[in-house]
């Protein structure tokens, strides 16, 4: 199965008619219509009826995914019972901790698909960890429901519960990085970083999706088109590296046609992670020309 | 057949966007609207259509209702009515 790219995630205002009716051109790989922090206490209902229809009317062509309010909020429960009716593809909980609220929220989405005969298992799940105990969490949380296909980082809330600021480098969420990173390749399911809030600062954040992708993640949590554009090039392979990848498998399979142990490229040895790695940027660059 | 309890808005005049207002009326006046809208020459019964049909969608037979149009889209006129019906029945 090719593998569905999640490079950069778009959170989109759910309240916002013009933003919801315009979410679909700016090229992200998700839309994430938000009815979280981005919506005001009394306009929740408001924004639900908004996201349930705007999946309804428009053909998105991208992965629509939503963020609800956390299910042990008042809203929480309230947004699902809305929103599952319009059949989006992905929900993201918010502030998850334990895999308690991962499997409170399966439960629900299980009997919505039930009750509208959706396929059973074909509204997906992400959450993201927000706090120390939540990472602590993170395997349980990413094996909770055969739902879940991502675990993201929500850096603010998360810096908040160091108790610390957010520096240029990000120094600070390093370990947190590398820990929900580590929790969800076990779990065999995407890891998404954190917003970059500042999107006039485009040096900086240029420096952040390098850093993740070279941390491994395998896309961000963006707030702005603009950043999409640079979050695609960056996790996009270049011409270069599809060539040599196309080079190491080739080479590969001369080999196993010789029943030669030995495999060798321009005088390097080629192994096994080698391999997996040049089927992976292949993957990857057939997956971004569809 | 649910009945208005109070009258109730929703949405707001931002670009691309209603506010719809609606109040409860006496059985069997049917919908009244009351639309404002810079496009009311071209889509104005649209518009009305769009109120009328979810207002029943909802059980609502008698209702008055103003609406100030922004150049709002179908999917947001609807969800407007929608949350403005549901407040007033709460």
């Amino acid at each position: 199965m090719e593998k569905k790219l999640r490079r950069a995630m778009m959170f989109m205002p759910g309240n916002n008619p013009s933003m919801l009716q315009n979410a679909g051109i700016y090229g992200a790989d998700t839309v994430i219509f938000d009815l979280e922090d981005a919506v005001a206490i009394s306009e929740k209902d408001a924004a639900r009826h908004l996201v349930h229809n705007a999946i309804k009317y428009f053909n998105y062509p991208c992965e629509v995914a939503i963020r609800i309010n956390h299910i042990q909020t008042p809203y929480g429960v309230d947004d699902l019972k809305v929103v599952l009716a319009a059949k989006p593809d992905l929900i993201r909980l918010p502030k998850a901790e334990s895999p308690r609220d991962i499997e409170e929220v399966d439960a629900i989405i299980s009997e919505a698909e039930s009750r509208y005969s959706f396929a059973p298992g074909s509204i997906n799940m992400m959450a993201a960890v927000e706090t120390a105990k939540g990472l602590r969490n993170a395997y349980e949380i990413a094996t909770a429901s055969p739902r879940m296909v991502a675990l993201a980082i929500g850096g603010e809330d998360f810096i908040a519960d160091l108790k610390t600021t957010r520096s240029k480098d990000g120094k600070e969420l390093f370990v947190p990085r590398s820990q929900l990173l580590l929790a969800a390749r076990a779990a065999g399911i995407d890891a998404i970083d954190t917003v970059f809030a500042d999107i006039n600062d485009e040096e900086t954040f240029i420096a952040e999706v390098n850093l993740i992708k070279q941390l491994g993640f395998d896309g961000k949590s963006v707030i702005n088109p603009r950043q999409v554009r640079i979050v695609h090039q960056i996790f996009t392979p270049t011409e270069k590296e599809i060539a040599q990848a196309g080079r190491v498998i080739a080479a590969y399979n001369a080999a196993i046609e010789r029943n030669s142990g030995v495999i060798n490229l321009d005088g390097k040895m080629i192994d096994t992670p080698m391999v997996l790695r040049a089927e992976r940027v292949l993957a990857y660059a057939k997956s971004v020309k569809k | 057949m649910p009945k208005l309890l109070k009258a109730a808005q929703a949405g707001s005049v931002e670009s691309t966007d209603i506010l719809i207002m609606v109040a409860p009326a006496e059985t069997g006046a049917g919908i009244k609207i009351e639309l404002v809208s810079p496009t009311v020459q071209q889509y104005g019964e649209q518009i009305k259509n769009v109120i009328i049909s979810t207002l029943i969608a909802h059980g609502i037979e008698d209702a008055t209702v103003h609406a100030n149009d922004k150049g709002a889209l179908n999917f947001t006129i609807e969800a407007r009515v929608t949350t403005a019906i549901s407040r007033a029945l709460s």
